[in-house]
């Protein structure tokens, strides 16, 4: 394991007072805290070599251009891609998710095909795939939980017909903090032939992810979830996609060769890249992995099983308070959504943030799920990462008793 | 800096009042106007129907919402207040109480000894995120007399 307050040090938002409270950050699937090494790597680009990539042949430039596609490389091997031509920059999920919906996808999904999905996908995984699908008169298809709040791999087994172009589905929920048994839903696609994408927004910042071995066609993910600055995320795409894959913006840097009458497009990942990219914050995300890989990813996870294990602990104890997602930690990454019956949400972040504590409150871009699954306009969240601690988790507990008793609803404990 | 104080700023009596016991709930069976208000942000809505008497002022009002407490206070509020009023009135009300909301200047000839009950949501207003909830009633308010109905009187 590694030294939780040395790391703690190297995040310096962490010693940060809010409302005269030590910051309680509770908001990591929403954007993770930056660690000094990301920081430092944006200024020293800024300060340093700031300058254009893959242009002019100046120290500044070529410098850029190496700590650039150096990042790219760092990425492909934190996710253990064949190599890095399989990463194309986008800004966000969001955007990779809709690369592969506009381009690849948009060509191959015709009337009368299906797209089959979760019940637990975040808007960004929803809208792209059930706007297609209307586009084209193509058909979405849901699958559903189980009581536990895992996937019902049955009814997602059930879904998967010949017609079945695509499979899109998240790894790992950011309201349930559910973990889908990706590889297996994979084979299972597979035996349609249908072609697979992963939201792994949730996934790559907290579990040690090996795309060879998942064998999806496409996995998106951003970086200021996992430690690097906002603006930057990654498409891996396999190669036999890419390379079929059609150019989704054109201009600049993503052409091979230009006429008045037509262009070429550049190789492969940066045809799909046109216009000046995000050279800083992709030289972020290189440092973030960095960072990342020398905790150790397995470390991460460990970490944060056992916060979550102590979190659901301390949560059982207020008979008020319903917690979703799943009970098998196996299945479950660190993300506690909770509701207190009568107390919406927004009040109760509202009295937390009073002490300190951020958490998530609302829908949490999942408004399916949370309205016609769970059942209620909004949850709060609480969701952890590496640099949580068990105390942090005391002091949730402490301002959500607070919160109880402010809107005259005192804690009963369970009892024993 | 915000301490337990704020708190009871933005949580003010009568606010936590109208929420635990929400003033003329239920939406009526024969509204004259009626109209939704949503809040994608924080998941808030507010029903709310209007039955208008000969003269054309409010004679009935229901509602009904799901929300945050300052959401659901403010529409058992805005409620209590409509009755009797005429749609010119409630208009007035509802410019009025947006002013107070925006630290904005009061529309007019209007004083704040209008507002009632209202005054206890000014402290919202330290609470930027918390406004849209306050004011998410008087959107639909707003929604709602702007019906064909309305100009009735």
């Amino acid at each position: 394991m590694y030294d939780l307050s040395a790391v703690r040090a190297d995040f310096p938002v962490l010693s940060r007072q809010v409302n005269g409270k030590p910051l309680v950050y509770l908001d990591n699937a929403a954007t993770s805290q930056k660690p000094r090494q990301v920081i430092e790597a944006l200024v020293e680009y800024y300060e340093r070599y700031n300058s254009n990539v893959h242009r002019g042949v100046h120290t500044l430039s070529v410098e850029a251009t190496d700590r650039y596609e150096e990042a790219r490389e760092k990425v492909a091997r934190f996710i253990n891609a064949p190599s890095a031509e399989h990463l194309v920059w986008v800004r966000n999920t969001t955007e990779a998710i809709n690369l592969a919906a506009k381009t690849w996808a948009a060509e191959r999904v015709g009337p009368g095909d299906r797209i089959v999905v979760t019940e637990m996908e975040h808007h960004s995984n929803l809208v792209p795939w059930q706007q297609l699908a209307k586009q084209r008169g193509a058909e979405l298809a849901i699958a559903a939980l189980d009581a536990d709040h895992k996937l019902d791999e049955a009814d997602f087994e059930r879904l998967l017909t010949p017609s079945t172009r695509l499979v899109a589905f998240t790894h790992m929920s950011n309201v349930l903090g559910t973990i889908t048994p990706a590889k297996r839903l994979v084979e299972m696609a597979r035996r349609v032939e249908a072609a697979v994408l992963i939201d792994a927004a949730q996934s790559v910042p907290h579990l040690s992810i090996d795309v060879q071995d998942l064998d999806a066609d496409f996995v998106a993910f951003s970086g200021h979830k996992m430690l690097a600055p906002t603006g930057i995320g990654c498409l891996y795409a396999r190669s036999e996609v890419l390379e079929q894959m059609q150019p989704f913006l054109h201009g600049g840097e993503m052409v091979l060769e230009v006429t008045y009458e037509d262009a070429s497009w550049n190789h492969l990942p940066m045809r799909f890249e046109a216009g000046t990219p995000n050279i800083a914050d992709a030289i972020g995300m290189g440092a973030a992995v960095d960072y990342l890989a020398a905790l150790g990813m397995e470390n991460v996870r460990r970490h944060e099983v056992e916060l979550t294990r102590y979190a659901l602990g301390r949560f059982a104890e207020l008979e008020e308070v319903i917690v979703y997602g799943p009970a098998d930690l196996d299945y479950r990454g660190g993300v506690v959504s909770f509701h207190v019956e009568g107390l919406h949400p927004h009040d109760l972040g509202q009295v937390l943030d009073a002490e300190g504590v951020a958490i998530r409150t609302g829908h949490h871009c999942a408004m399916p799920l949370v309205r016609s699954r769970l059942n209620v306009p909004a949850t709060a969240r609480a969701s952890f990462y590496l640099y949580n601690t068990e105390e942090e988790v005391d002091a949730l507990m402490e301002a959500l008793n607070k919160a109880l008793r402010y809107f005259g609803r005192a804690p009963r404990s369970r009892p024993a | 800096m915000m301490g337990t104080s704020d708190l009871d700023d933005l949580y003010a009596e009568i606010i936590l009042d109208h929420y635990r016991n929400p003033r003329n709930t239920g939406l009526l069976a024969d509204p004259d106007l009626q109209a939704e208000g949503f809040n994608p942000f924080c998941g808030d809505r507010v029903v709310l129907t209007l039955a208008l008497g000969a003269d054309g002022g409010v004679e009935r009002v229901g509602f009904e919402g799901e929300g945050c407490s300052i959401s659901q206070a403010s529409a058992s509020i805005m409620t209590e207040l409509l009755k009797g009023k005429s749609v010119q009135e409630a208009h007035a009300l509802n410019a009025t109480f947006r002013a107070l909301m925006a630290d904005a200047e009061l529309p007019h000839g209007h004083t704040p000894d209008e507002l009632g009950e209202l005054t206890a949501l000014e402290g919202v207003k330290r609470f930027p995120v918390r406004i849209k909830c306050a004011l998410l009633p008087w959107a639909t308010l707003q929604d709602a007399l702007a019906q064909p109905g309305a100009v009735r009187g």
